[in-house]
């Protein structure tokens, strides 16, 4: 429950941009409700494709501005995330899945930052909680498939530990890996993007709320919210790549843990 | 100034912002997958090969740099080594020439000297064979003339000069007939 309490000398009601509004559709295809978010997603899959399939495709050994930038950002998921976390010996088959990963949520997020899109995807729940079970069964298979059924008992029994406080500890790993893990995956990107979504939009409908009143003062005080707003928004900017990374890097920490499990 | 209390929260359970809309789960998905597909059908191979040809590229380069730098230099090694043997044989010829030709000259010399000592004592034995052969033939020569004429003197009367200087005329003739025939 949000309550919000505003000065208001000449009546007017402020009515800040509530997360149903937020949810709701755009228009509905035969009972198939379309809402903003799909269609950036979409957006995202088309503009990632296009930006890395032209970047990738010139293939010159002295790269051009756009290769350049293709190439930065996939030797950056690449080595960066992928071989620094995963090791040089295992992370190959792994960077296809990160890099789609980093740049889906990347676009996806940043379209909150643009200003007429503004809306990051992931402040909807639902794909958040996609991308965070596609992670979890990869890994649990990755897991399974480099350790067998052993897997399991290698990752939620810590070596050197005493016998007398396994029971203790064994449930705390059981919860912390296989069911808050997934949990805390998704519902990180999600609550970030959502938050600052609407710490903008609450923003940019106080600004219009306060410039409609007639005081002057009233108004004056709008210029306070922008500068606010502003300042906002930045962190904004660097919380959507940072969440994206965040998103990627325990990605590839999972991947890490379930491929050496043994080594834990 | 009257406050005005706004909730912002008019939500039902349908609406909470952690409900879960399948449609929007499907459309992720598939835009997910589909991303996917593309970057594992296109994008990471065609940067991997480009990154293997780049390495390759730089690495085979430096070792191909490598390579004719070591070609080169022992290249170079091997010229001065052939120079250096070259101009050692060079001097071992030119001395073996110059000894040779020393030698030659020497060789010649002794053997000029050699010859013109040998002609000369061919020449000197020959004229002493020769006067000793004169000496001898005319001690004899003198010796028998000298009896003949004496005898025929002897043998004839001296009285008559006219017959003497037959004889010694005779003689004479006798003599040149003699060296005729001694020559002949």
């Amino acid at each position: 429950m949000i309550a919000l309490t505003l000065p208001a000398q000449d009546g007017g009601s402020f009515t800040p941009p509530s997360v149903s509004s937020h949810l709701t559709p755009f228009f509905s295809i035969g009972g198939f409700e379309v809402t903003k978010q799909m269609i950036l997603v979409a957006l995202s899959v088309v503009l990632i494709a296009w930006f890395f399939v032209a970047a990738a495709r010139k293939r010159q050994l002295v790269p051009g501005k756009l290769q350049f930038m293709g190439e930065m950002g996939y030797s950056f998921v690449r080595n960066s995330v992928a071989k620094d976390v995963i090791g040089a010996k295992d992370y190959r088959k792994f960077v296809p899945l990160l890099f789609t990963l980093f740049f889906f949520i990347l676009v996806n997020n940043l379209f909150g930052a643009i200003p007429v899109l503004q809306l990051p995807s992931f402040s909807h729940v639902s794909g958040a909680y996609l991308l965070a079970v596609i992670v979890y069964i990869t890994w649990i298979g990755v897991g399974l498939k480099a350790n067998g059924l052993r897997y399991f008992k290698l990752a939620v029994v810590p070596s050197g530990v005493p016998w007398y406080i396994l029971p203790l500890v064994v449930p705390i790993e059981i919860i912390s890996n296989f069911v808050v893990r997934p949990m805390t995956h998704s519902l990180r990107l999600f609550a970030t993007m959502l938050s600052g979504h609407l710490i903008v939009l609450i923003a940019g409908s106080g600004i219009e709320f306060l410039l409609a009143q007639e005081s002057i003062w009233l108004k004056g005080t709008s210029l306070l919210v922008l500068v606010g707003s502003i300042a906002m928004y930045m962190l904004e900017a660097l919380i959507m790549v940072l969440q994206a990374y965040v998103f990627v890097l325990l990605t590839a920490i999972y991947i890490e843990g379930a491929v050496h499990a043994d080594s834990h | 100034m009257k406050s005005l209390m706004i909730t912002a929260a008019e939500d039902t359970a349908s609406s909470s912002p952690l409900a879960v809309n399948w449609a929007e789960i499907l459309v992720v998905g598939v835009g997910f997958v589909i991303l996917m597909i593309i970057v594992v059908k296109f994008v990471v191979p065609m940067f991997e090969k480009t990154y293997a040809e780049r390495t390759e590229a730089i690495e085979g380069g430096i070792a191909r740099a490598e390579k004719a730098q070591a070609e080169a230099s022992a290249a170079l090694d091997e010229y001065k080594k052939q120079l250096t043997d070259a101009r050692a044989e060079a001097n071992r010829i030119r001395e073996e020439a110059r000894n040779e030709g020393a030698q030659i000259l020497a060789d010649l010399k002794d053997k000029a000297a050699a010859e013109s000592a040998r002609i000369t004592e061919q020449a000197q034995a020959a004229i002493a064979a020769e006067r000793q052969a004169a000496v001898v033939s005319l001690r004899s020569e003198v010796g028998s003339l000298a009896t003949t004429l004496a005898g025929r003197i002897v043998g004839e009367s001296l009285d008559d000069d006219a017959r003497a200087a037959r004889v010694v005329d005779r003689f004479l003739a006798d003599l040149e007939q003699q060296s005729e025939g001694a020559n002949r």
